[in-house]
């Protein structure tokens, strides 16, 4: 995936960003970040994805949306981290279901849309 | 038979580029009507003019077309060349073959093929133009300045100083403004009031300058060099003749609990007032929803005290009625609302202020006499936090997009003289972007840094808690430390945008002038006319034009007052030939052009009509003034019976055009 995968993904416009600090003046959980939240718009928008996939912030981030709420320019740092966090986490179960695993697990009880969600999310 | 000469431009490379100039007036040259064609490098230099004065001479030209650049660029040029050389000006079209073909297409071929069938459809046109003589119409001496703020002022001021009446209608109960308000004046510090209060006395002195206060405008009528206004005189309670301002019926006022807004609403005053020791005219108002005789009827007090019988509780709003050559809108700016920053606890807490507030806590005949107090309690402020921007560059929807442009300064200025006035006083600003363009102005900034110590912190501040010990905890971020800072303040200042004094888009209504998103009034010109307005003989001074600074606002105001007295030394002013006309025969008087003229030009007559045989009908037609027709066209496409048109743009020449583009 690439810096516009994330974009994509993020779905808010990081150029918008006039870096005034707000996001990161009123996070509640800025001193257990090692990325602050301002970093996260600003480092998407110069494409430093592999620093934000290993920050240990996308655990810590409340999601309260307090930035997205007090961003004056109508960026939203917190669809970034959640950009974020939610590849890490699909990455985390990286191969973790093929096509074999498959029937073993099947019976009447699981939902098909549970199979079919699980192999889309799973299987990478 | 008409004889057309053809000029094709090579504006240098900028047509030439992308234009086979040759080959147009080549081709052209076989156009039916067409008798002289030709190309140069530059049609609107000394030279090019003189090809074309030359041309008509010589082959006895009655009509030219030029290839060239946009009309609205040198169409002027063209008609004076055309009439020097004795031809009428409006049989002259421009064929604009630069924004509309050659800066906009690459492909040569195409451009060219392009470019020969907008000169022929503007041959087209010009074989059925007409020509047309404009028309006269008087100027008023005299401008109406409408605001009465320092714009205003130096505009009345200046205008005035030519020998022209000129009036201001303010609505406030004095001349002054926001300036009246302020303390000190960056970059310089020197006191606003010193400056500004003997302009406001010369105003006043000045017999060519009728100050009307306390007055709205109602209604604006006419054009450029003929509005006709009426002014609304609000009932004042106070004859302003015979009030000699001496404050003793505020003395004895029983209400006393109005909130002053000349102090921002920091302290209170009677009923009956003068708003500031310095007002203009020196006359009290009386506040009518505070004044018990007014609301109750009993009280009364004040008129026994008067001892110059000025106070009158039957008076009545008075309309006046003027003529105006000119009118400069000047009307100002006001702090935006604060409603949707509940992070700043601007409403919780009365030590969290606005940068205005702070002027008056700061000015010596504001609520604390000067004493830097905190409103909470009117102890002295130890730690002072400043945050700037809030509001401004606010695309979110809760603030305004803009930058306000003077917070910077007046932030770095109120900084400074805290530290000057009170040095055991920390004083810390949130900044985003620091800007001070001008002169004497970055220096200003550096000198509240290096000189005066101000602790500028480069973020911005996400909440300010009221704190239980009286305090403000103001939580924000530190971007160049990469920190979350928490400061413990005693005042909180915000530097609050500014926004266009809201009865602004009612006074833009009435003088059918255009208005932005942001309610700021649009110029003619962003870089070229920045103090005219789009609508003739209307000018533009200070922040209803956009975010300024004091310095800016005085130039704009003279440079308004220039506009205003290049226009009022006329006798005469040139109407625009291109006029609606109707043709009574056709007119079957639906009254539909009357309905959608804009200006108020079109009004209908009886009139008698002979059918023949000795007998006549009195028919109902439409008769456009041409005093008042602005020429936009509008009534020609509403009539239905096409009975209107436009001298120089009829129908019958449009339809010519379109033929000539649609004919391969």
């Amino acid at each position: 995936m690439d810096k516009n995968d994330f974009l994509e993904l993020a779905n808010t416009d990081v150029k918008k960003c006039m870096k005034c600090g707000k996001c990161s003046a009123r996070c509640p959980s800025f001193d257990e970040m090692d990325i602050k939240p301002h970093q996260f718009v600003s480092y998407l928008a110069e494409g430093k994805i592999d620093k934000l996939l290993v920050s240990k912030s996308i655990w810590t981030c409340l999601s309260c949306l307090a930035c997205v709420e007090r961003c004056p320019r109508g960026v939203a740092p917190q669809s970034v981290i959640e950009a974020i966090r939610d590849t890490v986490t699909r990455k985390a179960g990286a191969n973790g279901l093929s096509a074999e695993d498959i029937p073993p697990i099947l019976d009447d009880d699981v939902p098909q849309q549970l199979l079919v969600a699980a192999y889309r999310k799973y299987n990478k | 038979m008409q004889r057309i000469g053809v000029f094709i431009c090579w504006c240098g490379s900028n047509i030439a580029a992308t234009v086979d100039v040759e080959k147009v007036s080549e081709v052209i040259k076989q156009e039916k009507g067409v008798v002289f064609a030709t190309n140069y490098q530059y049609m609107c230099s000394e030279n090019g003019q003189q090809i074309i004065k030359n041309a008509i001479k010589e082959y006895n030209l009655t009509g030219i077309v030029i290839g060239s650049c946009s009309p609205r660029m040198h169409e002027a040029t063209f008609r004076k060349a055309a009439q020097a050389a004795g031809l009428n000006p409006y049989m002259v079209e421009v064929a604009n073959i630069r924004e509309h073909c050659s800066w906009i297409h690459k492909d040569r071929a195409e451009a060219t093929e392009k470019a020969i069938i907008l000169v022929r459809t503007a041959i087209a046109k010009v074989l059925l133009n007409t020509p047309l003589a404009e028309g006269e119409s008087p100027v008023t001496k005299r401008a109406l300045v409408i605001g009465g703020g320092i714009a205003g002022i130096q505009t009345a001021l200046d205008i005035a100083e030519a020998g022209f009446e000129v009036d201001i209608v303010e609505k406030n109960a004095t001349i002054g403004g926001r300036m009246a308000q302020i303390d000190k004046t960056f970059p310089t510090l020197d006191c606003s009031a010193c400056i500004l209060t003997p302009k406001m006395v010369d105003c006043a002195q000045n017999e060519k300058i009728d100050i009307l206060s306390y007055s709205e405008i109602e209604s604006v009528q006419g054009f450029v060099g003929n509005f006709t206004v009426t002014i609304r005189k609000k009932a004042r309670y106070v004859d302003e003749n015979k009030c000699t301002g001496c404050k003793v019926c505020m003395q004895y006022c029983p209400s006393k609990k109005g909130l002053n807004e000349f102090n921002m609403n920091m302290n209170t005053r009677t009923a009956i007032y003068i708003p500031f020791a310095q007002a203009i005219p020196n006359v009290a108002v009386i506040d009518p929803e505070q004044c018990i005789k007014l609301k109750t009827g009993k009280c009364g007090v004040c008129k026994l005290k008067c001892s110059a019988g000025a106070i009158n509780y039957d008076m009545k709003d008075e309309f006046i009625e003027r003529k105006y050559g000119a009118i400069v809108v000047a009307t100002g700016f006001k702090p935006i609302d604060l409603d949707n920053f509940n992070e700043y606890a601007y409403k919780d807490s009365k030590d969290v202020i606005t940068s205005l507030e702070l002027e008056r806590l700061m000015n010596a005949a504001g609520p604390t006499n000067g004493v830097l107090l905190r409103p909470s309690d009117n102890a002295h402020p130890k730690d002072i936090t400043f945050i700037q921007c809030v509001g401004s560059r606010d695309v979110s929807g809760c603030g305004k997009p803009y930058c306000s442009k003077i917070c910077c300064m007046y932030t770095a200025k109120h900084a400074m003289l805290i530290r000057e006035k009170y040095p055991d006083t920390r004083v810390h600003v949130f900044y985003i972007d620091v800007r001070t363009p001008g002169k004497n102005y970055d220096e200003f900034y550096r000198r509240a840094v290096e000189q005066y110590d101000v602790d500028y912190i480069k973020g911005m501040v996400g909440k300010v808690f009221p704190m239980a010990n009286g305090k403000l905890l103001v939580q924000g971020s530190n971007l160049l430390d990469n920190e979350q800072i928490f400061i413990e303040s005693d005042l909180v200042v915000l530097a609050t945008a500014i926004e266009p004094e809201p009865s602004v888009r009612k006074i833009a209504t009435l003088l059918a002038t255009s208005i932005d998103t942001n309610n700021f009034l649009t110029e003619a010109h962003p870089k070229l006319r920045p103090v005219e307005s789009p609508t003739a003989g209307i000018y533009l001074a200070g922040v209803c034009q956009g975010p300024r600074d004091i310095p800016e606002t005085v130039s704009m105001a003279s440079a308004c007052a220039a506009k205003v007295i290049g226009l009022l030394v006329k006798d005469k002013l040139k109407t625009n030939p291109c006029i609606a006309l109707t043709n009574e025969n056709m007119c079957n008087g639906c009254s539909q052009c009357a309905n959608v003229c804009a200006y108020g030009a079109i009004s209908y007559i009886e009139k008698e009509f002979r059918l023949g045989g000795g007998k006549t009908e009195v028919r109902r037609v439409s008769y456009v003034n041409p005093a008042v027709c602005q020429g936009c066209g509008a009534c020609t496409v509403t009539c239905p019976s096409g009975a209107i048109d436009l001298k120089g743009f009829s129908s019958k020449q449009i339809m010519s055009e379109v033929e000539t583009i649609c004919k391969k």
